[in-house]
């Protein structure tokens, strides 16, 4: 990989800026009308997940929750349903950010899939107790679209980081 | 106090115990919204401070579809319009004839004392995104109190009904589609006006007609319309054909499956009908025990009286 292993580059520090934007992306992803569902990835849940992991401090559970509140009322469904599942995926993600980081970008979607994984579930448990339909295994697609996207995803998000301290005016970026 | 660590390393509650706050909190507002319906003025709130984001999210895949439409090729475009110009043709004759029937109509439905069909006003609305929840069918359109449209107003693509307005809010709102699986709606067979019900199943191709008996007059291919009897949707709009009808005589009643001739799945432009009378009070979320201290009410009432 032409990455290097992580936890081995100093990274600026993040531009809380920064994180706010993809969030609000990250919601506005979701929001898009997609015309069928299987397979599209919660992008919020994901980008949750990556600021979790990066930067637990700053993410913390409380943001989590509140977004959920907002996908909770902006897709008409019962009001906490995202938020409890957004605030548990927060949790996990916080209480492995410190072991995740050291391993490379592949194991780290696997574990990231676990994550998004159980979030799914506590949405499904959810629905499934207030008297839902089960809704096929599609349901968990797109948890294994957005862990595919992990990798994609954190070097995107990290590339603000990455730049050098100094800037270079001979070099491009 | 000695043993707490010393506040530059003070990190405020632990993760567990954080997750466990909001978790409850969100327990206690699923509980709240599911039992109550309290949530309303909160979920209205968010939605209407959510609307820049969701617009701005619109805007790119906006400007694509108007990318396309300037592209699209001058073929396509002239043969639509030469396609338009023969059905305009063809509706001529009928629009000729439609003032006078019209007039006919009004005079005999006068004679008859029936209650007059009002003729529907509607409100043209665009569908913004589908609700990301595949447990439930619906949509959220662009218009919202603000433009006029209250709850349980139908709503109707170009092929037919689509679905009903379940929820306002200022400057969206969400339309349960026919084919949530709590959906209903009186519709009637065209070829010989059987009524029926029609229950949406919670997939996206199909509705069912339920409770019709085995003997049914009902073939693969009936045109489904609207009935009206309900005062909600205006009588005589399309809402699917028959696609399959099983009668298993093991069965107490007929399997007739109907496949929804709105685009629920498609378009993106709808109209809001004006719902032709009023809409009928929502039944209660969840059943209230039957009042037992009616009868020591009645004596206590009685006592009185007899007392006065």
């Amino acid at each position: 990989m032409a990455l290097e292993a992580p936890g081995q580059r100093i990274l600026l520090p993040v531009n809380v800026g920064f994180m706010v934007l993809t969030v609000l992306l990250a919601l506005g992803f979701d929001l898009l009308p997609w015309p069928a569902l299987k397979g599209v990835p919660d992008m919020l849940a994901l980008v949750i997940c990556f600021w979790c992991i990066r930067e637990p401090r700053k993410m913390g559970i409380g943001i989590p929750f509140l977004l959920g509140l907002v996908m909770d009322a902006a897709n008409g469904v019962l009001m906490g349903q995202h938020a409890l599942a957004y605030s548990v995926l927060a949790f996990l993600a916080i209480s492995v950010s410190r072991r995740v980081l050291w391993f490379g970008l592949l194991a780290q979607s696997l574990q990231v899939l676990a994550i998004l994984l159980t979030a799914q579930l506590v949405t499904l448990l959810v629905r499934m107790l207030v008297g839902g339909p089960f809704p096929g295994w599609n349901y968990f697609l797109g948890c294994f679209v957005g862990a595919a996207l992990w990798p994609l995803l954190s070097v995107i998000l990290l590339a603000p980081q990455r730049r050098p301290a100094s800037v270079d005016e001979t070099r491009p970026i | 106090m000695e043993h707490s660590p010393p506040p530059f390393f003070n990190r405020g509650p632990a993760p567990v115990v954080r997750v466990t706050f909001f978790a409850i909190v969100s327990i206690f507002l699923m509980v709240t919204d599911a039992r109550f319906r309290y949530m309303e003025p909160l979920r209205q709130a968010i939605s209407t401070v959510v609307y820049p984001v969701q617009r701005t999210a619109l805007a790119p895949v906006e400007a694509g579809g108007r990318i396309g439409d300037y592209f699209q090729s001058i073929a396509d475009l002239q043969q639509e319009n030469e396609q338009l110009r023969a059905g305009k043709l063809k509706d001529a004759q009928d629009l000729l004839t439609l003032d006078a029937l019209r007039a006919e109509n009004t005079q005999l439905r006068g004679l008859l004392d029936a209650r007059q069909r009002a003729k529907s006003e509607a409100i043209f609305a665009e569908i913004m995104y589908a609700g990301r929840d595949p447990f439930s069918r619906t949509v959220i359109i662009d218009k919202g109190t603000t433009q006029g449209v209250v709850r349980g107003q139908p709503v109707i693509d170009t092929g037919g009904v689509i679905g009903q307005v379940t929820r306002v809010q200022p400057l969206v709102s969400e339309v349960t589609l026919v084919t949530h699986k709590n959906h209903s709606v009186p519709v009637q067979v065209v070829r010989n006006g059987l009524r029926a019900v029609a229950f949406g199943l919670g997939d996206a191709e199909s509705m069912e007609l339920r409770f019709l008996p085995l003997n049914a007059p009902v073939e693969p291919g009936d045109e489904i319309v609207t009935s009206g009897i309900d005062g909600l949707y205006p009588p005589g709009l399309p809402v699917g054909k028959v696609a399959r009808v099983d009668r298993e005589s093991t069965q107490t009643f007929a399997k007739v499956l109907v496949a929804p001739a709105g685009g629920t799945g498609q378009y993106r432009q709808v109209l809001v009908l004006r719902p032709v009378g009023e809409a009928p009070p929502a039944p209660p979320v969840m059943e209230e025990p039957p009042p037992k201290k009616e009868p020591a009410k009645v004596k206590r009432q009685k006592l009185r009286q007899g007392q006065g």
